[in-house]
């Protein structure tokens, strides 16, 4: 019989306070299977490890059980501990006699009395516990991003950095995203695309990276290390082989269609790039606006082309590629206006959301930078901000605070008053949260330098009135209540997951929290990985985030996926459940319940097969196996029998 | 179709145009109300502060008046009673604890109301369920470009879990408008509180108010305003008679009940509406846009 040790722990007083350590120490000295019992104040601490490996060897324990905390906080502790005495980490089992008992009773005699039934069960778990190793897998060392945006961007340059292959996949024709769209950024003030291209060009250039644009994710398979995933690129009915970007197509299209990127305030052709420093510039025809695909008429851009690109026949075609990591960093959209009776619903033209101001100021935006308003092309003299509109509303929208919003308002209500010295900016608040390095400093500066006048309050209606926006709120500072007539309003909306996002997640496997974002693996420490190895997050598709925040997490990503890389093998517990071949019928009963897919029923043999990277060890197999062919390794029937008995028997 | 009828105290008072012109457009719809027997006041105001039990009486009494009827619909026309009759459903399908309560002190009625038994409906909803084609065929009459200002006031609307449409953005009369030949005037005030009942303590509010809504109807270009809640009507009507005395040059606007319009535009004898009851004469404009 093995030589099990047993080592209680009083966890100063945690355990110690309500079971009688000593007692238990004594009751179970002569237990059959115990060949060694002794407590210590401290298992976890280094005398207490010390302690432990030297029993070890004194003793010639071959298993050893520690009675002390819950194994998430331990076990990996203890298990590193014996593996230096050369013991092998499984045949080290904890008894949880804190969380399970000490803690949650009262009744010293009874915790006492519980205790040492749970020592007692593992004991009996630990003398039949088989010596395991690990199960290998190899990596394959190539990432896919999902995303061109700045947080895509980041992700994929710092992997590629760091000598790794990446796939960058975006969905739009050109990566750049929302920051291409934006004109200063605060608190620095600096140009958003003068600090976005050089990026946007390193991605091009990149020899590891491969960039695809146009493109979505269609499909994926597989696991950590080892995803296989199928990636639609969208026709173009371009060829970008022998495209050279000259425009001529672009300059001469006849049909003109709204500019998505300049929120609708300007025009684009229906042969089109979406910006002018567009990465990579080459254009891509919508076939919903052409009117060869309309009316079967046209082909202006075909016939003008100098390099034949053009090619109306084109479909989508699909890349199947292997990789090792999925980053997903698809960013954010803006809560539409329309949702918000209160305040026009969309239907006032001079109500915009905050993404359509940005291009007002962009110096490459529809106006040329000068803030013009959108009826009737007058420079406001009167401008009301509104914030958290959509956000921080449990009861009609969202409830969370989208973060942004009150940093760039601010930056919206500073650079209004740059452009037009002689208007008036008002922004309606809840609260100002300006935290961030310079972000307070920034904040007062628009109050002292700026003249930006902060009206804590909400703004319960805005109306057309001849030409004016006629803004009703309350200053909840003076209680009174106050209204404006605004020649133009600016609606700081909600941030929301971009479209697609629920899909997305369906496909990857990974979860989204109640307001639809990405939810990462822990809040806290784990911030930048989903739930499923394997699959990381960067940017707003997790959370609202400011930039300097999205390039943070993007570059944690991007060293996440390195970690992940550096290692020739990545180690997956053997605690999975195998099959027994003499057992099994190829009933499949275990097949239909496993919810990883590692199970496979093998027709010709009649037997299950099991992959046992993908098993998490559940379980549910081995409660649905009729026969017990399903054991899962170190958690047999016989053990989880002999577990029950011994804490049964008094 | 066949629905229950609640009318409430001021349909057979003060709103009588109200009520013989709803009946005689629903009548020509095809859809039979059948008047509860035997009803009370709604409870009005009363009911809706919101700790007293006693005072959800009225309300629950006349709910469990129409689940006897044995008609699933409840059609209330005043939108004051609409409110609140809808409010004590709510109230009696989510508090569990006070639902008991009420029952046990209503130990004489056979009947228990449980929430779910009738549906209180509004006319809007009501037209809505008839069908927009179907009325749009009733419409006989073509205004000459009249131009209607739809006044929402609050009790349709709020609070929002009993609204019959956007609380802030509704749609519902403009659509009815839209399928009755005429054109929508859209002003700023039309969901706005007409004062409600500071008219009683308080009068310079609702005239505060009053000269607000029709001022902008009328700046939008409405040739009259039409409306639901008979309190509305009289805050808009009445009071705009007192800011006429007090500013000459006060503009005022012709207001009608809903169904008054319609009943015309459906060529219903206008003799079943007494214009004598507004203050503002609509009968002018009426004539001069051929409904009359």
């Amino acid at each position: 019989m093995k030589r099990v040790g047993v080592f209680v722990c009083h966890c100063g007083i945690n355990i110690a306070s309500t079971v009688d350590v000593s007692r238990v120490v004594e009751d179970l000295h002569d237990y059959p299977g115990i060949a060694y019992i002794q407590d210590y104040k401290y298992m976890c601490s280094d005398p207490g490890q010390n302690l432990l490996k030297e029993a070890i060897k004194s003793e010639k324990l071959d298993a050893v059980v520690i009675a002390a905390c819950s194994p998430t906080l331990h076990e990996n502790t203890f298990r590193l501990a014996v593996q230096t005495v050369g013991m092998n980490p499984y045949n080290c089992e904890i008894a949880n006699i804190r969380e399970q008992c000490s803690w949650v009773h009262k009744d010293r005699t009874v915790a006492t009395e519980k205790a040492k039934r749970i020592i007692r069960a593992v004991v009996e778990k630990a003398l039949l516990d088989e010596s395991l190793e690990p199960i290998k897998v190899p990596v394959v060392r190539k990432a896919v991003v999902l995303g061109g945006g700045i947080a895509g961007i980041q992700a994929a340059l710092n992997i590629a950095n760091s000598d790794y292959e990446v796939i960058l996949v975006e969905k739009q024709s050109s990566i750049g995203g929302r920051m291409a769209q934006l004109s200063e950024t605060f608190p620095t003030l600096d140009c958003s695309q003068c600090i976005l291209t050089p990026k946007m060009v390193d991605v091009a250039q990149h020899p590891k990276i491969r960039l695809l644009t146009y493109a979505e994710l269609a499909d994926v398979s597989g696991f950590v290390g080892n995803f296989k995933v199928k990636i639609r690129q969208k026709a173009r009915y371009v060829d970008w082989d022998k495209c050279t970007g000259c425009g001529l197509c672009i300059e001469k299209c006849p049909q003109k269609v709204a500019s998505e990127f300049d929120q609708g305030l300007g025009k684009r052709k229906a042969i089109f790039t979406p910006f002018a420093q567009a990465v990579p510039n080459k254009p891509v025809i919508d076939c919903d606006n052409c009117t060869y695909f309309k009316t079967g008429k046209c082909r202006v851009c075909e016939k003008l082309c100098p390099f034949e690109a053009i090619n109306f026949v084109e479909t989508d075609t699909y890349i199947e590629e292997e990789v090792g990591a999925i980053v997903v960093a698809t960013g954010y959209d803006v809560y539409p206006v329309l949702n918000m009776g209160e305040y026009g619903s969309g239907k006032i033209p001079d109500v915009v959301d905050g993404l359509t101001f940005e291009r007002l100021l962009s110096s490459s935006g529809p106006t040329g930078g000068e803030v013009r308003r959108p009826s009737d092309g007058k420079i406001p003299k009167e401008i009301v901000f509104i914030k958290c509109v959509g956000s921080r509303d449990p009861e009609h929208h969202f409830p969370y605070c989208s973060k942004i919003c009150c940093m760039y308002t601010t930056k919206h209500a500073m650079l209004y008053k740059h452009r037009v010295p002689d208007g008036q900016p008002y922004i309606f608040y809840m609260d100002v949260r300006a935290g961030g390095k310079g972000y307070e400093e920034f904040y007062q500066r628009a109050q002292d330098e700026d003249k930006v006048l902060f009206l804590r309050g909400k703004v319960s209606k805005l109306y057309q009135d001849d030409d004016k926006v006629v803004v009703c709120g309350i200053d909840t500072l003076s209680g009174s209540n106050v209204e404006i007539r605004a020649d133009l309003v600016v609606l700081a909306m909600a941030i929301r997951p971009s479209k697609g996002i629920e899909e997305l997640a369906k496909l990857l496997k990974i979860s989204i929290d109640q307001n639809g974002f990405l939810t990462e693996a822990h809040p806290k420490l784990r911030p930048v990985e989903s739930l499923s190895a394997g699959i990381y997050l960067a940017g707003c598709a997790q959370a609202p985030k400011d930039i300097p925040d999205t390039v943070a997490q993007a570059t944690a990503t991007a060293a996440m996926v390195a970690n992940l890389f550096a290692k020739e093998y990545l180690l997956h517990d053997p605690i999975i459940t195998g099959v027994d071949e003499e057992l099994c019928s190829g009933c499949g009963l275990c097949v239909a319940v496993c919810p990883y897919d590692a199970r496979k029923t093998n027709r010709e043999k009649g037997l299950v097969e099991v992959n046992e990277v993908l098993c998490e060890a559940c379980g549910a197999c081995a409660a649905a196996c009729p026969s017990g062919a399903a054991q899962q390794r170190n958690f047999t029937d016989e053990q989880l029998n002999r577990m029950v008995r011994a804490i049964l028997t008094t | 179709m066949e629905l229950s009828y609640y009318p409430g105290c001021t349909l057979k008072a003060n709103a009588k145009n109200f009520e013989t012109s709803a009946l005689a457009i629903l009548q020509h719809l095809d859809v039979t109300v059948k008047e509860l027997e035997d009803w009370y006041c709604c409870g009005v105001c009363f009911s809706q502060t919101q700790d007293n039990l006693m005072q959800q009486i009225a309300p629950v009494r006349t709910l469990v008046k129409a689940k006897e009827s044995n008609r699933r619909q409840l059609l209330a026309l005043c939108t004051m009673c609409f409110n609140t009759l809808k409010r004590a459903i709510e109230f009696i399908k989510n508090d569990k604890e006070k639902r008991d309560t009420i029952h046990q002190f209503m130990d004489r009625e056979d009947t228990k109301f449980y929430g779910d038994e009738v549906e209180v409906i509004d006319i809007l909803t009501l037209i809505r369920q008839i069908g927009l084609d179907k009325l749009k065929a009733a419409i006989v009459k073509k205004a000459v470009d009249l131009k209607v200002a739809s006044y929402y006031g609050c009790m349709l609307l709020r609070p929002q879990e009993i609204a019959i449409d956007s609380p802030d953005d509704p749609v519902i009369m403009e659509e009815i408008i839209t399928h009755a030949g005429c054109e929508n005037v859209y002003f700023p005030f039309r969901t706005e509180c007409c004062g409600s009942y500071q008219i009683v303590s308080e009068p310079e509010i609702v005239r505060e108010r009053a000269r607000k809504i029709v001022g902008s109807a009328v700046k939008n270009g409405a040739d009259l305003m039409v409306m639901l809640c008979p309190l509305c009507y009289y805050n808009l009507d009445e009071v705009q008679r007192d800011i006429q005395e007090e500013d000459a040059t006060f503009q005022p606007l012709p207001v009608l009940y809903f169904t008054q319009l319609l009943a015309l535009l459906m060529g219903l004898k206008p003799d079943l509406q007494d214009f004598r009851l507004h203050a503002i004469d609509p009968r002018p404009v009426l004539k001069r846009k051929g409904l009359l």
